[in-house]
């Protein structure tokens, strides 16, 4: 048994009409992996919160070395040794990389020596970093990189990782778990924040297990198969999605060797992408993020619009046309981005309805709009696929992201398209609602749509895709067959481990 | 400690109670200036929001003069309200104001003095034209380089308050009277005069215009299409686009809805209580109608209510001016801590007051 | 010959006189803007400073106290503001107009004994021998010393900006604010100084133009200035040397304008008085075609923050 770090006692956290956690208690040792798992909404991040002192818990409390151990900061958490690497929210995009790190440092040096410490640190642990580069600039697993160095140059006792692979081809995920196996064989204690098992397995030395804010079980992950992992993380049985057999039909969306510039100053232009998508195919299209998602979903939904004939749908060029012209013609889709661009976040469930089905449901004539119709038909969504509200006079910021998610997807498919493009369909959605978002997508596929999924999850896609294609800076790689296709492939479609030449020379 | 913890929904209830408690707390802050000031805070308070109406003394004369104030306030703030509701942030409408006004009356004086029923007409088209084109210029401007609107609109004021002024002093001059700035009086000259339509009443054409425009601003937001995009594209500017709303179109639609209406309540001014083109002519309705669409909650019936009580505040105004000497700047401040007081009190609209337990927020 | 009659030695001082007002208010604003707040008030705050310095300034027969008043009453009404936007959640434009347009009654309330009084005069720098230097001595030192004040003001902001831990994270949290919120760094907190800032700045601005540059208090006597300001913090991409270099090619149009006026060109004073608006307009549409980030604008600008945690 490891010597106890810190110790967790009966952290009990409130907000209003939820508990975000219920009397959790672990310990995590000097030196080790310690995987905190739970699905999204599990309060997971409630808890770092609390131990990075973010939030103040409402009772329990915590022992970092058997010294009482309260932060009522993050400084002072970071004074007493423990660092966190956050998922999203803690880049400032036009600050360079030197700022940034100096930026989460109690006592930063001067600029000029942080440069060349930060140089140090990030070869030594083959973190390859230039501290003059704009933030904005870098790579998902750059920023990622940035993160973790800030955290090193501080000598943490513990540090906290959120979610840290989400952005990371394979490779860089090995790269990673070298990095962190190394940090903990020189002492430093890692809490490891995850909902993919099977990394967990491969990486920690302990798992601790929370559900509904509440703590389940703790024990070791390499004991257990990834499937009794599941069943304490979700607490049911759940079924992979069947996929009705189903026959191939013609080409219904094509784009050819179109290459179109971003509208976002730090985003990505889409460059020489050329594909095609069959009647009831599913087309997953992987990558890192931040490599074309957002510009390929605005292609293909009319939002940034695109030479006429490079994109096609059912042989007819319709890349000149904006959203509500493609739906017409049978052309859907669900963006990322839940509240605020897929649904209005203070607008009712009946509005957002109307958002993207005026159109092909008919629900406006000459421009004047038929609002019981519209509330009709938000009533048969939320009816269809078990969207949990009172009502479709609720805000949509009112749902959660899995309730409001079901109803986003289910306002596409209930508009009956030809073709459906989404872009992280269950991204931060629970496991029920995943399951039941995927399966909508097969059973549209199987009514002869073509359904492109966009995604950064590896193992939805390899659930549910038939065929698939990798984005990497922009670039499409070929379609190919899903069968086959192993883990290691696909990260190097992906583009295997990016900017690691000196990485990969210090580890040759 | 206290704390603000957003609302899972807006609060109808505060939502509507809040300009009513606004204009509450401004009166008793109104009624402190004025002691300070030396006045009876009672006397004057009554004399600004009673006595223009109930008084047996002044309700005769200011009666009539609550809607000839309040029309242009309204006609004005229903076009705001629409593109606030976009986030659209024209503050030039004092700008389109004048402009339409020089329009019409240029209209009317090109026609001089011959009669016709036409003229009136022109004059209404020409008034809203000239609102239309002058916030064209931020519109053009913001669509296609993305400047600014709030900077060009509001800077175009003090342009079209020169052009005022060259105007008066120039080209509108009253050729038959030398030495005096300022145009013919239109009220003497009846074709274009808007005048009175049932005496003692204060109701003129732009009375009826604000009525027309409320019903339609209403009809368009509650009903129509072009209604839920404008809201669409105020509240989540990406979902608008995803909903198919042209973002540069809605620019030019909210800006040119309000231009027009502007220089429609210009036009009717000018050919009606203004008068004449002169170079005091405008008199800051365009500002005071931004707080109006804001009292009235951006909502066409709520602007009437807040039209009509911005309207008694400048009548009263001139009474207490009359009978207290109360100086003409304490209704412009009074007018200000109602805007205050109302964005203050919004908070309630969204977040609910909170006390905790814990040291931190 | 019109233009002959302007000798350019005057015209250079008379034009840094010109732009010190808007320069002081937009350095202030500059400031505010940073660290992702918008204040549309800078109008209400500088007539704000221009009456109370005004006020003060005759009362106590003392300029510097003036404008010690003035930065007080500008960060009085700025306070107001910033208690709105960063307490109560308000909307900043909304906000921004109600503080000018309450500034602007306010101040003809205050004001009204105060019209036509000439205000303690502020005595010129006496910079000795360099004022001496022909040409240059005239154009560049024989001013009161609030005009190198500002300018040493621009530099210490750029410093306090690019060098400083403080202006590094003033930066962070305009650029990002639930970033610096997550590291732990006191967003409103910081908002708020900053926001005291610009009112302290647009106050001194505004005093600048009721006892130096005119010197008189009139009712609305800013006529646009701090909206001329607002623009220049646009115009200078949120750099403060650009801002210092607009507001001196500001001033020097107004100054321009005011000697073709004096010098009798057959162009009626309406136009020529239009100009100042008319130019930055212009300048606000050639600066903002640029496409996109190259505008520099921080991140977090106008939009609201509400820590959820």
């Amino acid at each position: 048994m490891r010597k106890s770090l810190l110790r967790l006692e009966g952290l009990t956290k409130a907000y209003p009409g939820v508990v975000a956690n219920d009397d959790v208690s672990f310990d995590i040792g000097e030196g080790q992996i310690h995987a905190l798992l739970g699905e999204n909404g599990a309060g997971k991040s409630t808890l770092v919160k609390m131990i990075y002192g973010l939030v103040k818990p409402d009772a329990g409390q915590m022992t970092l070395r058997d010294q009482p151990f309260a932060p009522a900061q993050p400084s002072d958490a970071r004074r007493k040794g423990v660092a966190m690497v956050f998922q999203h929210f803690s880049l400032f995009d036009a600050m360079d990389v030197a700022e940034n790190v100096a930026l989460g440092m109690e006592n930063p040096p001067p600029l000029r020596d942080l440069a060349r410490r930060i140089r140090d640190v990030s070869e030594a642990y083959g973190l390859p970093l230039d501290p003059t580069r704009l933030v904005g600039e870098l790579s998902a697993g750059e920023r990622q990189r940035v993160e973790i160095v800030r955290c090193l140059l501080q000598d943490p006792k513990l540090l906290i990782m959120d979610e840290p692979t989400s952005v990371l081809t394979p490779q860089e995920v090995d790269i990673l778990f070298r990095t962190l196996r190394k940090l903990s064989s020189e002492g430093t204690a890692i809490l490891y924040i995850s909902h993919k098992l099977e990394e967990i397995r491969a990486l920690c030395d302990e798992a601790t297990i929370l559900r509904g804010g509440r703590k389940i079980a703790t024990c070791d992950p390499r004991e257990k198969s990834a499937r009794e992992l599941a069943e304490l993380m979700v607490g049911q049985v759940l079924h992979p999605p069947e996929r009705p057999a189903r026959p191939m039909g013609d080409v219904v969306l094509s784009v050819d060797k179109l290459s179109l510039h971003s509208n976002n100053p730090f985003g990505t232009s889409l460059k020489d992408i050329s594909f095609s998508l069959r009647a009831g195919e599913v087309l997953g299209i992987a990558g890192v993020a931040g490599n074309g998602q957002d510009e390929l979903l605005l292609m293909l939904s009319g939002e940034l619009q695109a030479p006429s004939a490079q994109v096609r749908l059912k042989g007819q060029p319709v890349g000149h046309l904006g959203p509500n012209a493609r739906r017409k013609r049978g052309l859907v889709s669900a963006p990322e981005e839940r509240l605020g661009h897929a649904a209005a976040p203070d607008m009712s469930l009946t509005s957002n309805a109307l958002l993207s089905a005026s159109e092909r449901k008919g629900l406006a004539s000459r421009g004047f709009i038929d609002w019981p119709a519209t509330e009709v038909f938000a009533r048969d969504i939320i009816a269809r696929f078990d969207v949990r509200t009172p009502g479709p006079h609720v805000l949509a910021r009112a749902l959660s992201g899995g309730n409001l998610q079901k109803f986003v997807i289910g306002r596409e498919i209930e508009l009956d398209p030809d073709v459906i493009v989404v872009n992280q369909p269950t991204w931060g959605v629970d496991a029920a609602a995943a399951a039941t978002i995927r399966q909508a997508l097969l059973d549209l596929a199987g009514k002869g749509a073509g359904v492109l999924v966009i995604s950064q999850d590896l193992d939805e896609l390899l659930e549910i895709a038939d065929s698939f294609a990798a984005l990497n800076e922009g670039r499409l790689t070929p379609v190919r067959p899903a069968r086959g296709l192993d883990v290691e492939e696909i990260g190097l479609m992906m583009g295997g481990a990016h900017d690691m030449h000196v990485a990969q020379e210090a580890s040759a | 400690m206290i704390r603000l913890e957003k609302r899972k929904e807006p609060s109808k209830f505060w939502r509507i109670a809040n300009p009513f408690l606004a204009v509450v707390l401004t009166m008793l802050a109104g009624g402190v200036m004025f002691a300070m000031l030396g006045k009876d805070p009672i006397v004057a308070i009554r004399l600004i929001f009673f006595d223009p109406i109930f008084s047996e003394t002044f309700g005769s004369y200011s009666r009539p003069q609550l809607l000839i104030k309040s029309a242009p306030l309204i006609l004005i703030a229903v076009g705001l309200a629409i593109g606030f509701k976009a986030n659209v942030w024209n503050i030039g409408a004092e700008g389109q104001y004048i402009i339409g006004a020089l329009f019409g009356a240029g209209v009317a004086l090109a026609f001089f003095p011959a009669p016709g029923a036409h003229i009136f007409p022109l004059m209404v088209l020409a008034g809203a034209l000239g609102g239309f084109l002058w916030a064209m210029i931020p519109a053009i401007l913001k669509t296609r380089f993305n400047t600014n609107e709030i900077l060009v609109s509001l800077l175009l004021v003090y342009v079209a308050e020169r052009i005022l002024a060259a105007m008066a002093l120039g080209l509108m001059r009253n050729p038959d009277i030398a030495g005096f700035p300022g145009s013919r009086d239109l009220r003497r000259y009846e074709a274009a005069h808007n005048a009175e339509l049932f005496a003692g009443t204060g109701i003129h054409w732009g009375v009826v215009a604000a009525l027309i425009a409320v019903i339609f601003a209403y009809a368009m937001m509650t009903r129509h299409m072009l209604g839920f995009h404008i809201q669409l594209a105020g509240q989540a500017p990406r979902a608008a686009r995803f909903g198919g709303v042209a973002p540069a179109r809605l620019v030019v639609i909210c800006l040119g809805i309000a231009g027009a209406l502007a220089g429609l309540a210009g036009m009717f001014e000018v050919s009606g209580p203004g008068g004449q083109v002169r170079i005091e002519f405008a008199s800051g309705y365009g500002f005071t109608a931004i707080i109006v669409a804001f009292l009235g909650r951006l909502n066409p019936f709520g602007i009437v209510l807040a039209g009509l009580l911005l309207g008694l505040t400048y009548i009263g105004g001139e009474l207490g001016q009359m009978m207290l000497q109360l100086p003409g700047a304490a209704i412009q401040v009074f007018q200000g801590m109602l805007l205050f007081f109302l964005l203050a009190l919004d908070f309630q609209t969204n977040y609910r007051l909170r006390l905790t337990k814990g040291v931190r927020a | 010959m019109i233009l002959g009659s302007i000798n350019p030695a005057v015209l250079m001082a008379a034009l840094m006189v010109a732009a010190t007002p808007i320069l002081l208010a937009a350095i202030g604003e500059l400031v505010v803007e940073k660290a992702g707040v918008l204040n549309l008030g800078v109008e209400g705050m500088m007539i704000m400073g221009a009456c109370v310095g005004f006020i003060i300034a005759v009362n106590t027969g003392s300029p510097f106290i003036g404008f010690i008043g003035a930065a007080l009453g500008g960060i009085a009404l700025s306070l107001l503001f910033a208690l709105l936007t960063q307490a109560l959640m308000t909307n900043q434009v909304a906000s921004g107009l109600a503080l000018t347009l309450f500034g602007l009654g306010l101040t003809a309330l205050l004001g009204q004994q105060y019209v036509g009084i000439t205000p303690p005069r502020t005595p010129k720098l006496d910079l000795g021998p360099l004022s001496d230097i022909p040409f240059l001595g005239r154009a560049l030192f024989t001013h009161d010393i609030v005009v190198y004040l500002t300018i040493a003001l621009v530099g210490a902001v750029w410093w306090f900006l690019k060098y400083s831990r403080a202006g590094m994270i003033l930066r962070a949290v305009g650029e990002n604010h639930d970033a610096a919120h997550a590291l732990g760094y006191h967003v409103k907190r910081v908002r708020v100084l900053a926001i005291m800032f610009g009112g302290a700045c647009a106050g001194l601005g505004g005093a600048y133009l009721s006892l130096i540059r005119v010197p008189q208090w009139t009712e609305g006597m800013t006529v646009g200035a701090g909206w001329i300001a607002l623009a220049l913090v646009v115009f200078a991409s949120w750099r403060p040397w650009r801002a210092m270099a607009g507001a001196y090619l500001f001033g020097g149009i107004v100054v321009l304008q005011l000697n073709l006026q004096a010098a009798g060109v057959r162009i009626p004073v309406e136009y020529l008085s239009m100009s100042p608006y008319l130019i930055t307009i212009l300048v606000l549409v050639i600066i903002s075609s640029g496409k996109g980030r190259g505008l520099n604008a921080p991140g977090s600008l106008n939009k609201p923050f509400h820590a959820s945690s």
